[in-house]
């Protein structure tokens, strides 16, 4: 398994795995809970290791809203609130579906795509990914 | 915990403001200053009776330099915290302790900004704040913030509440109402629910008309001990109770979307004042959206988690309504210059002085202010203030 690097600080090697197309989250070592974003400390119990963990993918809509934008500066879009199942939110994008369809409640999986030559953490409703 | 000790110790003595509205051609600091002078004067002093200063701006990172400077005063107290527009609000905390401690006389707190006309405008301030002090695990996803992180907080209490578009369009009706009532107010015409509803969507549920104003304005106040303020030519505004809280940053750090830093700061000042939500005459409830006020009623007690909805149905917060709330206003109608705060404060002490003509509410001697601050209800501050008949 190629773990982000550790010659980086936290955010910059979840950004490193993620431009490879891997998807980590972190758990500490001390408290056992799952941490996001990316921190040298644990914001729980602040203990010191926090080890990389790969989270399942699967995740349930905390919260929505459509941003409204003009079609020709590319349309409405979704952003949401995702509660990973290991215990963790993260903000991040509904896709695949029209931004006005994502419900609270949703289950959705993870994927991982490219924006602006990044990798981003995107989401897809549970039901629609292969 | 709150010292009930600092209870009625501090009191405000002078209020003003300049350049509300539009203050074409006028930079931040030029507006910021006539409103100092104007709050100096109105408590009777001069500005080499300032010797505490409390600012802050949402640009410079050293703002209190700025306003040293231009306003040509030496002060021993210097207060500069910024945790949003509450920070007005926030500042009152240090003020109480320096001027309790002796350490100075008379603070000025102060802020002004020309958003609204200036040719460095708005979207360029966000790209250039977006830039050096980034949300990186947010960004990538656009928020269009602030109005994305309080309509991710509105759904959620949407969905475990039923609380709905109605209710918050309620709250935008009652601050127009109180707009019209007041003739220094920037949004007077006429606006039903039905216009609220119908209006151009930003980040739903909210329209246009849920978010807040966009205007320039610039506002102050002068503090003092409460025993040298009763020397002044104005009747004092004695802080009776205070309290800061501040949870997360952004909504994807608020641990739960329907619950704000409000309930704590609220309970600090209640213990502090002695007083609790029926001793209150009204309130000035920071407006960013219109979902704040009815978060806001909720976690200072003026009714139960998840029924501020059905609270504010009926005009319950606006003119001839059973609890006052943001009579000027507020931001969604009467100013709203990227930092509020401090209007609302000025609302509550015009208020108490019992100056405030058609929308006065009568016989006032109590007033809760609720600074909110950050994109996601993220710090909060709560002031409570009264007249000599509440000391
Ligand atoms: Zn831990």
């Amino acid at each position: 398994m190629i773990l982000p690097p550790e010659t980086l600080g936290p955010e910059a090697a979840y950004q490193a795995a993620l431009d490879q197309g891997r998807f980590f989250i972190q758990q500490c070592a001390d408290c056992r809970r799952a941490v996001f974003y990316p921190r040298t400390i644990c914001p729980h119990c602040s203990g010191r290791i926090l080890k990389w963990i790969e989270p399942s993918g699967r995740g349930t809509v905390y919260s929505v809203t459509t941003v409204r934008r003009k079609p020709e500066h590319g349309g409405d879009y979704n952003v949401s609130l995702i509660d990973l199942s290991e215990g963790v939110r993260m903000m991040s994008s509904v896709r695949g579906i029209s931004p006005h369809e994502v419900q609270i409640g949703m289950s959705v999986r993870a994927e991982i795509v490219t924006n602006n030559g990044s990798g981003l953490v995107v989401f897809k409703p549970a039901d629609q990914t292969s | 915990m709150s010292d009930i000790r600092l209870r009625g110790s501090t009191a405000i003595a002078g209020v003003g403001l300049a350049g509300c509205g539009e203050a074409p051609g006028f930079s931040e600091i030029e507006i910021l200053a006539l409103a100092a002078r104007a709050a100096v004067e109105d408590a009777g002093l001069s500005f080499s009776d300032i010797d505490g200063l409390c600012t802050a701006n949402l640009s410079a990172a050293m703002w209190p330099l700025n306003v040293v400077e231009y306003l040509g005063i030496r002060p021993s107290f210097i207060e500069g915290t910024n945790i949003g527009g509450s920070a007005f609000v926030a500042h009152l905390q240090p003020a109480m302790l320096a001027l309790t401690a002796g350490i100075c006389n008379a603070v000025l707190v102060c802020y002004g900004s020309t958003q609204r006309t200036a040719a460095f405008g708005r979207k360029e301030r966000t790209a250039a704040r977006n830039l050096l002090d980034p949300a990186p695990f947010d960004a990538p996803y656009e928020p269009f913030n602030p109005p994305s992180g309080y309509a991710l907080i509105a759904a959620r209490h949407m969905h475990e509440f039923g609380t709905t578009r109605r209710h918050l369009a309620e709250v935008a009706v009652a601050a127009r109402r109180w707009a019209q009532l007041n003739p220094d107010a920037f949004a007077r015409s006429p606006l039903t629910i039905e216009d609220v509803l119908g209006a151009r969507m930003v980040s739903d549920p909210f329209t246009v008309h849920d978010c807040c104003l966009v205007t320039d304005g610039a506002g102050a106040f002068v503090m003092m001990r409460s025993d040298a303020a009763k020397d002044r030519p104005q009747q004092p505004v004695y802080v009776l109770g205070h309290g800061t809280a501040a949870w997360h940053r952004t909504a994807s750090g608020m641990n739960d979307l329907t619950v704000t830093p409000a309930r704590d700061s609220g309970q600090r000042a209640y213990a502090m004042a002695g007083l609790q939500p029926a001793d209150i005459d009204l309130l000035q409830l920071y407006d960013a959206f219109t979902i704040n006020p009815i978060l806001f009623l909720e976690d200072l007690g003026f009714c139960a988690k998840g029924e501020g909805g059905p609270f504010v149905e009926g005009g319950t917060i606006g003119p001839g309504g059973r609890l006052p709330v943001n009579t000027n206003g507020g931001g969604l109608s009467c100013v709203q210059p990227n930092m509020y705060g401090v209007f609302a404060m000025i609302e509550a002490v015009l208020q108490l002085r019992g100056i405030c003509g058609a929308r006065q509410v009568s016989g006032a001697t109590t007033a809760l202010v609720n600074g909110n601050g950050g994109n996601a209800a993220s710090s909060q501050s709560t002031a409570i203030l009264g007249t000599s008949a509440a000391l």
